[in-house]
């Protein structure tokens, strides 16, 4: 079964249809067996077939087969659903579940934002103008950093102040990661230490960026460290995964072809990105637009690799800095189930020297945050989180890791609100620092 | 008459148990089996037993028709709301209330999934032996309700065989509680509900019988060049009087299948693959590998390789038991036949399974729990062109019309559901059948419950391959 590319089927104004969204050879794929349900979390939690991927590839089936109306309660469905793929990798028949409900979601998005009525403040003016530049993210968590600073975020978090924040601002305000040193400007270039053994360009992001610039230059140090030159090419931005999973289809292009113009590809071995959801992107680039471009975008992505992915192919360097600590691993869905990255983090850990990683129940299982999900669907993305949080506690982790930056904000924000002794690290941050002989800081028994 | 019945539905659940708008019961039509479909009026979600008895009784008030539901991977249509009426969801019934490791008993809500209990039992050195393919998503109710099995039934039997006790809603919405170890003495009626498949009682906790872990493993992958060694051998196998834990067969059409999906290196031009499992204490279990070593190379056996640890073999096995659904990767639809056959017949049945799929065109895979003559011939086909689906329903026609022939059945497992009403009056004679329909009205007097399945009724839709008649044979 050739599907291997996904035309996004538009009518006659150049927009995506309901109807058309998915090419019906993709439904086929799915026999109906039910072998997945068990694997998603939306499922798992309300047990309705409705909020399960075999319910919701038979709904948006029915609906292309014009067998069923797109009537609210299965939008509603469908909006629940993380696209934390946890059922491709669970479907046995190959199913590709992400290439049915992302460009149908696509379409229901396109379709309500037609015209002044669908017209959403948050969407315009915060997903699309904030999101992609990292510059403005950091100007508009200003406020938040003064309060942290003034030491009013913790008393504000405590008393629940940030609900009088309207909705989804709100939600924002308390995702925002404690100060940090976040590190100087990212330079262009930085050169291997000791033998040369790869050129590679690094990817920065946007929240990524404004939010996790220390992470990022752990990860640069990492690659320094594993022989590797590292270009940092001007011009590039935001993934668009955020445009895209929110449904501004061709905003997502848009950012798409401005990266593939800033990276020169001969010059490089391989596009590292060090969060999950940038990284599953740039690794769809090729697939989500028929255009003259296509080509361009699909040898692009076939040089992106996740970091953890990348030092596992080029065999790290042994870190030699002792951390006597006790770990768990969070298995981002966009590197897990996205990308099937789900040794090579682990493998890593195991390699410094005292470092206990524990398993992790429910490791797979999605933690509510899948892009702006936390925003959009903040009761299901409760329940997720108190059920991942449980999970962490369980396993008497001091230190909790993951390779995303959204599940690391969510994960963060909800062990601040329970004020558990947990640090929330990137796998990164933790090699870095046993390169280096430094110790991670482990928050006190006191919460903070 | 409807718009009263959801609404004693709502008052006694709350609004979020029960759905009732078009747009929420089209996903429950159908379960496995998609080629029939029936929507429901209503459907719910209790979370206690006195909340399934409290629906059952609103049910039979409002006359309504009620089928119990699990995950729904039903390969029968046990679950397709014939009559409409409303599906009695048990997903959020899904604690382990407790697990007893002394007793060797576990306590769970029908809802719990069979690889959830897996998964607590972990580190206790027990386990539930019943390990059906469909595992990682089935309930524990819904494999009490089928009598489920697996490949390790060979050794260790059916679901009927570990469990000690049900509690259960009747259809007039009595709460019954049998076992765990109370009623030894009495009628085994802990049996009677085993395997029931929802026509008698809504199963809502279940006692379940835990087995010790067995102390060592012999897990071999035998290769063989042509299909015939390979039902030779498994026959040869038995008749030497070893009893392996588990024999699994898998022909070359599904071999290609599973190693797209995982990558195992199963050789490409070999016509089968025998998954041999030994258990139990260490002593012994080499010599006995040694024996079926013996026999497979007597049966030209291409290659023979053993687990070397715990890892390739939980890999072996989730091939064997991913099998089946990998299957949508060879064909868009497909009808997994559930045959049994006396084991000496084996290579017979293989035979004619090939000369079928020839004279009608029709591609069929196989997979089989080999050990106990349980074969699964799967039929390839695409549901959009019709003489195709024609002859397919012809091929499996045929093919169960043998499985009888040689003395065998028409199902060991997937249960008659809807799919396999019609052969009913083919396999039991009258009296049996009645005798079965007044066991139906003792404990559930309406009809109610899992109305039109299992037992022949003017309810029972009539399926495409109901035209399947076997009564000449
Ligand atoms: C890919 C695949 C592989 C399979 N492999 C096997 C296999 O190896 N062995 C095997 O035995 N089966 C197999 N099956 C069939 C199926 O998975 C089993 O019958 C399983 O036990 C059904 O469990 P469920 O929770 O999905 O039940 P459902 O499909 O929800 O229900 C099945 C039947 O049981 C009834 N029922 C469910 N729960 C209850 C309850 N609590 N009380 C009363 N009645 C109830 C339903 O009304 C229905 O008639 C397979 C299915 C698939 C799709
Ligand atoms: S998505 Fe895959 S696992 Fe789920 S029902 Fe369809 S075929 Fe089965
Ligand atoms: S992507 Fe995640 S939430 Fe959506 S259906 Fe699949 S498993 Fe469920």
């Amino acid at each position: 079964m050739n599907s291997e590319s996904l035309p996004i089927t538009s009518d006659r104004n150049g927009r995506t249809t309901l109807q058309a969204a998915v090419r019906p050879e993709l439904f086929l794929e799915c026999v109906h067996c039910g072998l997945c349900t068990s694997s998603c979390p939306t499922f798992t939690e309300l047990g309705d077939e409705n909020v399960g991927p075999r319910g919701r590839i038979y709904l948006m089936r029915m609906i292309t087969d014009g067998t069923l109306d797109a009537l609210p309660t299965v939008r509603h469905h469908l909006d629940l659903c993380l696209d934390c793929r946890a059922c491709e990798s669970a479907c046995p028949s190959g199913v590709h579940y992400g290439r049915i409900i992302e460009p149908f979601r696509l379409a229901m998005e396109e379709e309500k934002h037609r015209g002044i009525a669908g017209w959403d403040w948050f969407r315009t003016f915060v997903l699309f103008g904030l999101f992609p530049y990292a510059g403005r993210i950091r100007l508009a968590m200003k406020p938040v950093r003064l309060m942290q600073r003034l030491g009013l975020y913790d008393r504000f978090e405590r008393l629940g102040l940030f609900k009088l924040i309207p909705g989804r601002l709100g939600q924002m305000a308390t995702l925002v990661n404690p100060p940090v040193d976040q590190g100087p400007k990212l330079p262009s270039f930085l050169p291997a230490i000791g033998r040369r053994r790869a050129r590679v360009a690094f990817f920065v992001g946007c929240v990524a960026d404004a939010m996790f610039r220390h992470t990022h230059w752990a990860t640069l140090r990492v690659l320094q460290q594993n022989g590797c030159d590292i270009l940092l090419p001007e011009g590039q931005g935001c993934c668009g995964a955020i445009h895209f999973h929110a449904g501004s289809n061709s905003g997502a292009r848009r950012l798409a072809n401005t990266n593939v113009d800033a990276f020169r590809l001969d010059e490089i071995d391989a596009i590292i990105v060090n969060h999950a959801g940038c990284g599953a992107m740039l690794k769809e680039y090729g697939l989500h637009w028929q255009d003259d471009r296509r080509a361009q975008r699909q040898e692009f992505s076939e040089k992106v690799r996740d970091i953890n992915e990348f030092l596992d192919q080029l065999g790290p360097v042994a870190p030699t800095g002792e951390i006597r600590a006790v770990v768990a691993y969070h298995d981002a869905c966009h590197l897990r189930h996205g990308q099937q990255v789900i040794d090579p983090p682990r493998k890593l850990m195991e390699l410094i020297p005292g470092l206990e990683l524990r398993d992790l129940p429910e490791s797979e299982v999605c933690c509510g945050s899948a892009g702006t999900y936390n925003l959009n669907q903040p009761e299901m993305a409760d329940r997720l989180i108190c059920r991942k949080v449980e999970n962490i506690v369980s396993t008497g982790a001091q230190i909790v890791l993951a390779s995303n930056a959204g599940c690391l904000l969510q994960i963060g924000r909800e062990i601040r609100r329970q004020r558990l002794p947990i640090a929330v690290l990137h796998p990164m941050d933790l090699l870095d620092l046993s390169y280096r002989g430094e110790q991670p800081e482990l928050p006190g028994h006191n919460g903070r | 008459m409807k718009k009263p019945l959801t609404r004693d539905l709502r008052r006694c659940l709350g609004a979020t148990s029960v759905l009732s708008e078009l747009g929420d019961l089209r996903v429950y039509d159908c379960d496995g089996l998609t080629i029939e479909k029936r929507l429901p009026d209503a459907v719910v979600f209790p979370a206690t037993t006195e909340q399934v008895a409290e629906v059952v009784r609103i049910c039979s008030r409002h006359d309504a028709p009620i089928v119990a539901r699990g995950a729904g991977t039903s390969l029968a249509g046990g679950c397709l709301p014939i009559g409409g009426g409303v599906v009695v969801m048990l997903t959020r019934m899904k604690r382990i209330i407790e697990v007893n490791v002394a007793d060797r008993m576990a306590l769970v809500e029908a809802g719990v999934l069979n690889l959830q209990l897996a998964r607590a039992l972990t580190g206790t050195g027990l386990h539930f032996a019943p390990d059906p393919s469909s595992q990682i998503a089935c309930t524990i109710g819904g494999n009490v309700a089928t009598n489920a099995g697996g490949p390790h039934t060979l050794k260790y039997g059916v679901t009927l065989n570990h469990v000690l006790g049900v509690e259960a809603v009747l259809g007039d919405g009595t709460v019954m509680q049998l076992g765990p170890l109370g009623d030894r003495a009495a009628l085994d009626l802990t049996g009677v509900l085993v395997g029931s498949e929802g026509t008698l009682a809504i199963v809502t906790r279940v006692w379940i019988r835990l087995t010790p872990n067995p102390q060592d493993y012999r897990t071999l992958r035998v290769t063989f060049d042509s299909l015939d060694d390979a039902s030779n051998a498994i026959s040869d196998v038995i008749a030497s009087g070893i009893v392996p834990a588990a024999m699994e067969l898998m022909d070359q059409g599904i071999l290609a299948a599973v190693d797209e999906a995982f990558q195992f290196g199963f050789p490409a031009d070999a016509e089968a693959v025998v998954v041999i499992e030994l258990d139990g204490p260490s002593v012994g279990l080499d010599e006995q590998r040694d024996r079926i070593t013996e026999i497979c190379n007597r049966h030209q056996a291409r290659e023979i390789l053993q687990a070397s640890d715990a890892q390739q073999r939980a890999l072996l096995w989730k091939c064997r038991k991913m099998a089946v659904g990998a299957v949508g990767r060879l064909s868009p639809s497909y009808c997994i036949q559930d045959g049994v056959v006396p084991r000496t017949k084996l290579p017979h049945i293989i035979r004619r399974i090939t000369e079928i799929s020839a004279k009608y065109s029709i591609r069929i895979v196989n997979v089989a729990h080999a050990g106990d003559g349980n074969i699964h011939p799967i039929l390839l086909f695409d549901e959009r062109d019709a003489d195709q689906v024609q002859r397919a329903l012809a091929a499996g026609k045929e093919l169960l019309e043998d499985c009888i022939r040689c003395g065998g059945s028409v199902t060991a497992e997937h249960g008659i559901g809807i799919e396999k009403i019609s052969l009913m009056e083919s396999l039991f004679a009258p009296y049996d059948l009645k005798m079965m329909e007044k066991v139906r009205d003792a404990f559930n007097p309406g009809g109610g419950l899992g109305l039109g399945k299992v037992l022949p009724s003017p309810h029972a839709p009539t399926l495409l391959h109901a035209a399947v008649s076997i009564g000449d044979v």
